[in-house]
Order: structure tokens, then C-alpha cells, then sequence
């Protein structure tokens, strides 16, 4: 079972009471791209076996949304953070090579 | 005769507010009204028939007696009028349940994913969460009672959810 921490009202919670946002940190195809570019800003998502960022959202708690960095592999949650950045937080991204040497940011 | 009693309560006043709860000025005017002292994060505080919850980092709700919202939604929206916020009536909104007797956590147990143990729930905290397939919220107003409120559009759904999950013989005494 995915236990999920939401940083905006502190509650650890299972995963039936969150709502999968997604992957994380997309950025948004600009209206003057070609159509290769915008193609993927839609449709195109990683879909690792190992360490992820997602968009989850607390949809029957607080209602906010918030990120979480986890392993699909393991379900291990390696953190959980803000919805408001484009990036994972350096903490985050301690705790993953803490517990995943070999990964990088890339 | 089941060990818990499980019944509606008559119309509640409801009142949403929205707005930045580190502000003092809002604190002031959410206190004011209550009576009570400023919640903190999942908490809710009670004086006579008023009580308020924090509901989201930038949500409270009040309860207070029915005939009292209207007035209270004009008081609040007077003395918010400098800060940004939002403020709505919800009475017809919610349904509230108030459940009564030892095997209470059992009951909301059978339902909501969340740690309904002594040591994790006390009164004081509100958790809002779900109950089977729909949105609740739950408090405890002493040790053997609680309080639900469910969307007034599933009340039928949650009045037999609990109905059913308080049959008699059908608690497991984990508590
Ligand atoms: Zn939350």
C-alpha cells in the first residue's frame, strides 16, 4: 500500500484518499512550437521503474495539491512537497541519493 | 439494541470562510464570533453551540445554531472588508450526523482509511477523509461520541453506510 504524507494540512494517509496527478515538473509547450513538441508536452510521460515525481492531490482531505517523489519499483515515498515549484526541493533530492546512489537529476 | 446510536442533527448553521488564517485581523474576527481560541492545523475548538474547524490551510468552517448563519455571514463580511476572503453560508450543503456509544471508532473505523485508535484520535481533532465511496469529516465531541458531516447529497448513502456498519453483533471490539 502507497502511504502519502500531504505537506499542506500534515496528514499521512493511504492512497485511496489522494487523487494521482500525474507526472511532475512538465513544462508547457509555448503556442509557437512545432507540433513534435507539443505532441509530447501532452502526451508524451516517463514512465520509469525506479525513482518518479508526481502530482498528487489530497482530493479527500484538504483538497490541495502537492508533489511526491517515490520508487514505482518499491512504492518506497522518498518525500513529499509543495505543489508551488517547478523542481524538486534539495532535500528531496537528498533523500533520494541517500537511498538510490546511482540517481542523478538529469 | 445496537451499541451505537446513530441520528441526524437538526439544521446546523454552516458558514464557510476562506482566507489567509496566519492574518491576525481574520483571527481576531473568527474568535470574536466564537468564542473560542484561533484552531490550529486539524483542530477544532468549541464554546457553548459554536465551534470552529480548520479545514485546509486557507479554510475554516463554523458551526453555530441555525438561525444565527445569516446574521453571522453580514458580521463577518463587515469586519473581513479589508482583508481578502470568502465567506458563504453552507448550512444546506452538509448533513450532520452526531453517533453515540463505545463501539463509536468501530463503526467510523469500517469506513474511513485513517487511525481511529484512542492514542491517534481525540476530541480536539477534526480529519477530514472518506467514509466507503464519499467525502466526510469527523470530530469527537467527548469520548464515546462523534460528529460527521457528509455532502447533503449523499446523505442517504452515509446514514445507511452507518446504519449497516453499526448492526448489532457486527462490531469487532479492536478498540
Ligand atoms: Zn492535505
Amino acid at each position: 500500500m502507497l502511504m502519502l504524507t500531504c505537506p499542506n494540512c500534515g496528514v499521512t494517509a493511504e492512497e485511496t484518499e489522494f487523487e494521482p496527478g500525474g507526472e511532475a515538473h512538465l513544462t508547457r509547450a509555448a503556442t509557437d512550437s512545432t507540433d513534435e513538441a507539443f505532441r509530447d508536452y501532452l502526451f508524451q510521460r516517463k514512465n520509469p521503474r525506479g525513482v518518479h515525481f508526481e502530482r498528487w492531490r489530497h482530493a479527500y482531505g484538504c483538497g490541495r495539491w502537492f508533489h511526491a517523489a517515490r520508487c514505482t519499483q518499491t512504492l518506497e515515498v522518498f518525500g513529499t512537497y509543495t505543489a508551488q515549484t517547478s523542481a524538486p526541493p534539495d532535500r528531496i533530492q537528498a533523500a533520494i541519493q541517500a537511498r538510490r546512489p546511482d540517481w542523478s537529476l538529469t | 439494541m445496537s451499541e451505537v446510536t446513530i441520528t441526524r442533527a437538526p439544521a446546523t448553521g454552516m458558514i464557510t470562510l476562506r482566507g489567509d488564517l496566519s492574518n491576525v485581523a481574520l483571527q481576531t474576527a473568527v474568535t470574536t464570533l466564537t468564542g473560542t481560541g484561533f484552531p490550529q492545523q486539524r483542530e477544532i475548538l468549541h464554546e457553548g453551540e459554536r465551534s470552529v474547524a480548520w479545514m485546509a490551510p486557507d479554510e475554516l468552517l463554523l458551526l453555530l445554531p441555525h438561525a444565527e448563519a445569516q446574521a453571522t455571514v453580514a458580521q463577518l463580511s463587515q469586519s473581513l472588508t479589508d482583508i481578502p476572503h470568502l465567506v458563504a453560508e453552507v448550512s444546506d450543503a452538509r448533513s450532520l450526523f452526531r453517533l453515540s456509544g463505545p463501539g463509536v471508532r468501530e463503526v467510523l473505523a469500517k469506513g474511513a482509511p485513517i487511525d481511529l485508535s484512542p492514542m491517534a484520535f481525540q476530541p480536539r481533532h477534526i480529519r477530514r477523509t472518506r467514509l466507503g465511496q464519499v467525502a466526510a469529516a469527523l470530530w469527537m465531541v467527548d469520548a464515546d461520541t462523534f460528529c460527521l458531516i457528509c455532502f447533503r447529497s449523499v446523505t442517504e448513502y452515509v446514514d445507511t453506510f452507518l446504519a449497516t456498519a453499526a448492526r448489532e453483533g457486527s462490531l469487532p471490539n479492536h478498540f
